[in-house]
């Protein structure tokens, strides 16, 4: 039964989405030291805003965020756009409206547009629905002790562009991507036990960051990999925007309930004093 | 309630007379909480505390959750994303909810498995023990149907394969099947039904723990000697108790306090550690996800079902002597469900005349063994159906039954237990010293 499901599965996945290890080798992960990673860790907004802009001027071309309103733009703990920004940003989008029954300027309680292509997946949650690497043995140890995630999944597809293997056949379809597991491979790139040799697999999507695609407007250098780790920032949020508030109230939980350990520790050492009469 | 002697309320304003000649509700309570207990529990005693909390927490975040989320195909998914966002506390809600099952889970396999090692399940405390069973199961169906809930991949396509479990079972397997589902498949009226029954089954389960409570309040709790509770008089019974309250309910209240200071460091700091993250992707009937995994706390009983695959002998023999009609899917699924009906048989399979492991030289390995052996069939279910996985869950599942089904009945028989301490209050004076007389 499962093993059907599995040969289904991969038949389906090398079309579009997928996870990790679906078919080709595994993916390159590269580790990026994120602002927002570990129990104190906090979203930096100038990065949210630098991704923003580069979600907008390139991914939104096929990808959407239907998840996302566009009012929390302006949230705290997020890209925290002045009111006046956000309300601008949002009329750059035409949706559709069930009671007009036509297209009308997107308003600040509109949500992000959805994705404009079929085959192209939304990204409001990208950065959690590829957040587990599951390894070493399915034990997640790598995604517990190194952070490693969601974002260093999207770091790692924006960047893991490269030439093409020697061994794959120069009319196979898509684009090699080192960190890309679910698309298609070719059997010219396996080895005698049918594994994989080289990382990644072929995407269907073209390179979509180069460098200098977008000009930063706090001056930082649109490189490839910054506009790779800003854009991976801002999906993140886009998938988790109350993660600040919810570290908070972790913490909170964590420092008022340590309080209430030690008085209850106490209390019990005192009404047990009477009923365990120590030694000597 | 208690078999045990000890003081019962005692109404005495008139106000309180008034009240308890039409209703003792009060006497009931003051006796509930001021039952004796052993003063010899340790610190596995209590998990039954952690596990109330649990039931009560996911009961009052699951009905705020209820309040906003919409079970339909096409919404329940969008819906959940709406409480992430946009309801005040949405986020930190839902995770508690989704972290509190797993905190349940791994309170009720501690509890569980304390229950097997101090005999808590022998005579007189047989009936506690079956409720305890029911509970697992209604524990089991409740989390099932809650995970598919939010509509992602793994909600669908785990509901798709354990459902399928159903249409193994022969002749009318698929009848059943689709009477589970409401239609051939999984769809909007299964999605309706589970919703239903996941906000239903909490209830049952309270009702359920009432019972449990009530059966070990007759026959008192069990302790880590095993020993009975001296019940001759009152003076005789009070060398080996202490009233619930204050002693443990304060130590049940700290032990809750520290286990709540990982549970929220986990809720706040990586509340996703524990799921899969395919459940972020919204269900799609046309798109299997390449490994079906279900929740952590599932993962044994999982490896079990996978575990008899068409080679194994016993498959084979089952096959051929019932002409085919338990096929390795069946057996599975039989195999499953059994592996809960041994355990649950434990009181009459287990033939030892001693309750704890404690004084059980044998028992103490083939115990620990079991436990190794639950962990090794965790991380089995969740490996792929494969060698060397698949030999592993067949050894694995193997263990768990002769465990129950040898292990236990022959341990009885041929182990030389060790002494036993004859109250508990000699146990309790062998750690803490003898009493002494105030003045010192």
């Amino acid at each position: 039964m499962f093993r059907k499901t599995g040969i289904a599965a991969l038949a389906a996945l090398s079309l579009s989405t997928g996870g990790a290890f679906a078919a080709g080798g595994e993916g390159h992960i590269e580790d990026v030291a994120f602002s927002f990673e570990g129990p104190f860790g906090k979203f930096d907004q100038l990065q949210l805003q630098r991704g923003l802009k580069v979600y907008t001027q390139v991914c939104s071309a096929c990808h959407g965020l239907q998840y996302v309103p566009l009012r929390t733009l302006a949230d705290e703990g997020g890209p925290h756009l002045p009111a006046d920004q956000m309300r601008a940003y949002s009329e750059q989008f035409e949706v559709y409206d069930d009671d007009l029954d036509d297209f009308r300027t997107a308003k600040p309680t509109d949500h992000f547009p959805m994705s404009q292509l079929e085959s192209a997946p939304d990204l409001s949650l990208m950065a959690k629905k590829r957040a587990g690497f599951h390894g070493p043995y399915g034990t997640g140890l790598s995604q517990l002790f190194n952070g490693m995630g969601g974002p260093e999944y999207i770091y790692s597809l924006m960047t893991g562009y490269h030439e093409s293997p020697e061994c794959a056949p120069e009319d196979f379809p898509g684009s090699y991507n080192s960190a890309f597991t679910a698309g298609g491979y070719p059997d010219e790139c396996k080895d005698e036990h049918g594994h994989p040799t080289v990382p990644g697999s072929w995407i269907s999507m073209a390179q979509p960051l180069w460098g200098d695609d977008v000009e930063f407007d706090d001056g930082t250098a649109a490189t490839l990999e910054q506009e790779a780790e800003d854009v991976a920032a801002f999906l993140m949020w886009t998938a988790e925007p109350k993660m600040m508030a919810r570290k908070d109230a972790g913490l909170t939980g964590v420092i008022f309930l340590t309080v209430l350990s030690v008085l209850l520790y106490l209390t019990n050492k005192r009404i047990w004093k009477p009923i365990k009469h120590r030694k000597g | 309630m208690s078999g045990i002697p000890h003081d019962h309320y005692e109404p005495k304003t008139n106000g309180e007379k008034w009240l308890h000649n039409r209703l003792p509700i009060v006497g009931l309570l003051y006796d509930t909480i001021m039952i004796p207990t052993p003063k010899n529990l340790n610190w596995m005693w209590i998990w039954g505390i952690v596990l109330t909390f649990c039931l009560v927490l996911q009961i009052v975040t699951g009905i705020i959750l209820a309040m906003h989320y919409t079970p339909h195909v096409d919404m329940a998914f969008a819906s959940v994303e709406h409480i992430m966002r946009n309801v005040n506390g949405g986020h930190f809600i839902r995770y508690l909810h989704m972290n509190g099952a797993s905190l349940f889970f791994v309170a009720v396999y501690l509890h569980i498995f304390r229950g097997l090692y101090y005999g808590s399940y022998k005579a007189p405390r047989e009936v506690t023990w079956i409720i305890g069973m029911l509970i697992y199961l209604a524990m089991m169906g409740t989390a099932f149907m809650g995970y598919v809930l939010p509509w992602g991949q793994m909600s669908f396509w785990g509901a798709t394969v354990i459902t399928g479990l159903f249409g193994a079972i022969p002749f009318i397997g698929e009848a059943i099947q689709t009477w589970l589902l409401g239609g051939p498949a999984v769809d909007n009226a299964t999605l309706n039904r589970f919703f239903s029954l996941h906000y239903l089954l909490p209830f049952v389960i309270a009702a359920l723990v009432a019972l449990h409570i009530w059966a070990f309040h007759t026959t008192g709790n069990n302790n880590p000697t095993g020993v009975d509770v001296r019940r001759g008089s009152k003076t005789e019974a009070q060398k080996d108790t202490v009233s619930f309250w204050p002693y443990f309910v304060i130590k049940d209240l700290f032990a809750l306090a520290v286990i709540m200071v990982i549970f929220f460091a986990i809720v706040g700091f990586m509340p996703n550690y524990l799921g899969h993250p395919d459940n972020y992707i919204e269900a799609n009937p046309l798109l299997t996800p390449a490994h079906i995994v279900p929740e952590w706390y599932f993962l044994p009983f999982y490896a079990i079902l996978r575990a008899f695959t068409s080679d194994v002998w016993v498959v084979m023999f089952a096959s051929w002597i019932t002409g085919g009609i338990i096929n390795a899917k069946f057996f599975g699924v039989l195999a499953m469900f059994g592996s809960i009906i041994v355990m649950a048989l434990a009181p009459w399979l287990d033939t030892s005349s001693v309750r704890s492991g404690r004084y059980r030289p044998m028992f103490k390995w083939w115990f620990w063994l079991l436990v190794v052996d639950f962990v090794v069939l965790m991380w089995a279910g969740a490996m792929p159906a494969e060698p060397p996985y698949s030999i592993i869950s067949l050894i694995g599942a193997a263990y768990w039954f002769a465990y129950f089904l040898v292990i236990l009945p022959l341990l009885g028989v041929i182990e030389k237990p060790e002494a036993q301490p004859a109250t508990i209050e000699d146990d309790f004076d062998a750690h803490y010293g003898k009493a002494q007389t105030p003045a010192e």
